[in-house]
């Protein structure tokens, strides 16, 4: 199992460049178009970042994320969700880079191998910007009365939480 | 929205270091972050790009539309009103096939038009639901965050997979439970 993971993107990748050899894609061509994507989504987010990166450090060495967290420590606690990801459980819902940065605060600062880091890998992975998606969803669709949309999205989002802690808990607590 | 959260978080911390005593902490943090950002791009960057290029043979060798068929009878019981529109099904399940491969630049247009064609229906709940399904993720590979986890250096970046799809499938699962509920007592 713990192998199989380690050989996920190896054997993801040859699979799909068997099937695309059967279909007759051209790999190598693919490829380079996908990349030149990938690199216009990391430039479109680069200029967020930059702003935000400065505006997630300033807060955390303010120390109010601290102060934040003992408020938030009992409902966090009761919950079984680590007081650290606060901050990125706040910011997620709202937006994505924010949240990104946050959670690669605290990847950096915990370590990726860490509880910590692990669990909010497991949130960012598992949850979407919430508020940003239902603004494009019924912008676009031209309904105005969003409805029951918002708090079942955040409904799921809370369980996303709780169960992203509670399962990395589990495997790597 | 966006200035007055990052007007707030400015002004919250420039006071809170001042009342906290941390005032050389923050003032040296702001250029360490614009630098963090930059070191980021340039190191996740890489992972990013490679698994987009991924995504597109994926799209390309017709992955996508595979899934989408296979998915068609399960999504019309969740969507019984769209089930009698083709092109609406077809843009619902692409959209949602898009998003379990992560290809978001098919899963958004695709979504985009479902929900033009559930509002042409006036199938206001469907739509609410399909909002619902695409604000709670659900990823089969999570390559943002384990190309995040790789620069930082994780030992096995996709270790978190098993915990990424039990938690969507939960999030997933609250949302439709919250969904069947809130629909009821929306009146």
């Amino acid at each position: 199992m713990k192998s199989l993971l380690d050989l996920m993107a190896p054997v993801l990748i040859c699979c799909v460049c068997i099937v695309a050899a059967f279909r007759g894609v051209d790999i190598y061509e693919a490829m380079v178009c996908g990349a030149k994507k990938g690199l216009r989504v990391v430039l479109d987010i680069l200029p967020a970042l930059i702003v935000l990166f400065p505006a997630i450090s300033i807060l955390r060495a303010s120390g109010l994320p601290e102060l934040l967290c003992r408020l938030l420590s009992p409902v966090f606690g009761l919950l079984g969700i680590p007081e650290e990801t606060a901050l990125l459980l706040l910011l997620r819902p709202m937006s994505g880079s924010g949240a990104l940065a946050a959670a690669a605060e605290l990847i950096g600062q915990y370590g990726a191998d860490s509880l910590i880091g692990r669990t909010a890998a497991v949130m960012i992975g598992s949850s979407e910007t919430t508020f940003y998606v239902i603004a494009v969803y019924f912008a676009a669709a031209g309904v105005k009365n969003s409805r029951w949309a918002v708090p079942a999205a955040l409904c799921a989002d809370l369980a996303c939480f709780i169960s992203s802690a509670w399962v990395c808990q589990l495997l790597w607590g | 929205m966006f200035s007055f959260l990052l007007l707030s978080i400015f002004l919250l911390s420039t006071l809170f270091s001042l009342y906290f005593g941390t005032s050389s902490e923050t003032g040296s943090s702001l250029f360490e972050g614009a630098e963090k950002a930059l070191a980021f791009c340039l190191s996740a960057g890489g992972g990013i790009c490679l698994w987009s290029a991924v995504m597109e043979v994926m799209e390309r060798c017709g992955m996508a539309s595979a899934l989408s068929k296979a998915l068609r009878p399960l999504l019309g019981r969740l969507f019984p009103c769209a089930s009698g529109d083709s092109q609406t099904m077809a843009a619902l399940s692409q959209n949602v096939s898009a998003n379990l491969l992560g290809l978001g630049n098919a899963a958004t247009p695709a979504g985009i038009r479902a929900a033009r064609g559930l509002a042409g229906l006036g199938a206001e709940d469907e739509l609410c639901l399909l909002v619902v399904l695409n604000t709670a993720s659900i990823q089969l590979i999570p390559s943002t965050i384990a190309a995040v986890r790789a620069s930082q250096g994780a030992v096995s970046a996709f270790d978190i997979t098993p915990a990424v799809w039990i938690s969507s499938v939960l999030s997933v699962c609250a949302g439709l439970g919250a969904a069947a509920v809130l629909r009821h007592l929306w009146r």
